[in-house]
C-alpha cells in the first residue's frame, strides 16, 4: 500500500472517529430528545461514512469495496427511516 | 498501519460505550433506544476496522449482518409505543 493511500485512510478514519465522538458527546450533553436525535444522525451517517471512505483504498478487490459501500448504504437507509420513526413518535408525545 | 486501524476500532467502541450512560440517565425510553442505536453503528464501524486490520475472513460479513438488522430494534420499539398508546390518526 502506498504512503499516500495510508495517509488518506488515516485522515478519513480519524475524522470518522471524531464524528463518533461528537455524536456521543451530543447524545450525552444535548438538552432534549430531538436534538439528541440530530447528534445521533451525524454519528451514523458521517462517522461510519468516513470510516468506510478511509477503508476503501485498502480493499483487496472491487467486490470488497462494493461490500463496504453496501454496508454504509444500508446504515444510511435504516438510519434515515428510524430517525423519522423516532421523530414521529416524539411529535405525538410518545416517549 | 494495522495497529492504528485496531486503535481506531478500540477508540470507537470506548466512545460509544461511554454514550451508553444515556441508557442509565434516560429520561425517556426513546433516549435509551438512541444510545443503543449509536452502539450498533459504532459496532459496525469497529467490526469493519477490525476486518481490515486483521484480514480475518468473515468479519466484514458480520458487520453486513449487523447493518441489516440494525433497523429492526427501532421499528419494533416504535410499534410497541403505538400499541401502548393506540394509533390515533388512522
Amino acid at each position: 500500500m502506498t504512503a499516500l493511500g495510508d495517509l488518506f485512510s488515516l485522515v478519513a478514519i480519524g475524522a470518522g472517529v471524531f464524528f463518533f465522538f461528537a455524536g456521543t458527546v451530543g447524545l450525552l450533553r444535548f438538552p432534549d430528545s430531538l436534538t439528541r436525535l440530530h447528534a445521533l444522525s451525524k454519528a451514523d451517517n458521517l462517522g461510519l461514512g468516513l470510516v468506510v471512505l478511509g477503508l476503501l483504498p485498502r480493499a483487496a478487490s472491487l467486490l470488497d469495496a462494493f461490500k463496504l459501500v453496501v454496508i454504509w448504504a444500508l446504515v444510511l437507509l435504516s438510519g434515515a427511516s428510524t430517525a423519522q420513526l423516532i421523530g414521529r413518535a416524539l411529535r405525538r408525545g410518545r416517549k | 498501519m494495522n495497529e492504528l486501524l485496531l486503535a481506531a476500532a478500540g477508540l470507537i467502541v470506548v466512545t460509544v460505550a461511554i454514550g451508553l450512560a444515556r441508557v442509565l440517565r434516560g429520561p425517556d425510553d426513546v433516549d435509551r433506544l438512541m444510545a443503543v442505536q449509536l452502539l450498533g453503528t459504532g459496532g459496525i464501524a469497529a467490526l469493519l476496522l477490525t476486518a481490515y486490520a486483521t484480514r480475518v475472513p468473515g468479519v466484514s460479513d458480520v458487520a453486513l449482518g449487523l447493518a441489516l438488522l440494525a433497523a429492526f430494534a427501532t421499528m419494533a420499539f416504535v410499534n410497541l409505543l403505538d400499541d401502548d398508546e393506540g394509533e390515533t390518526d388512522h
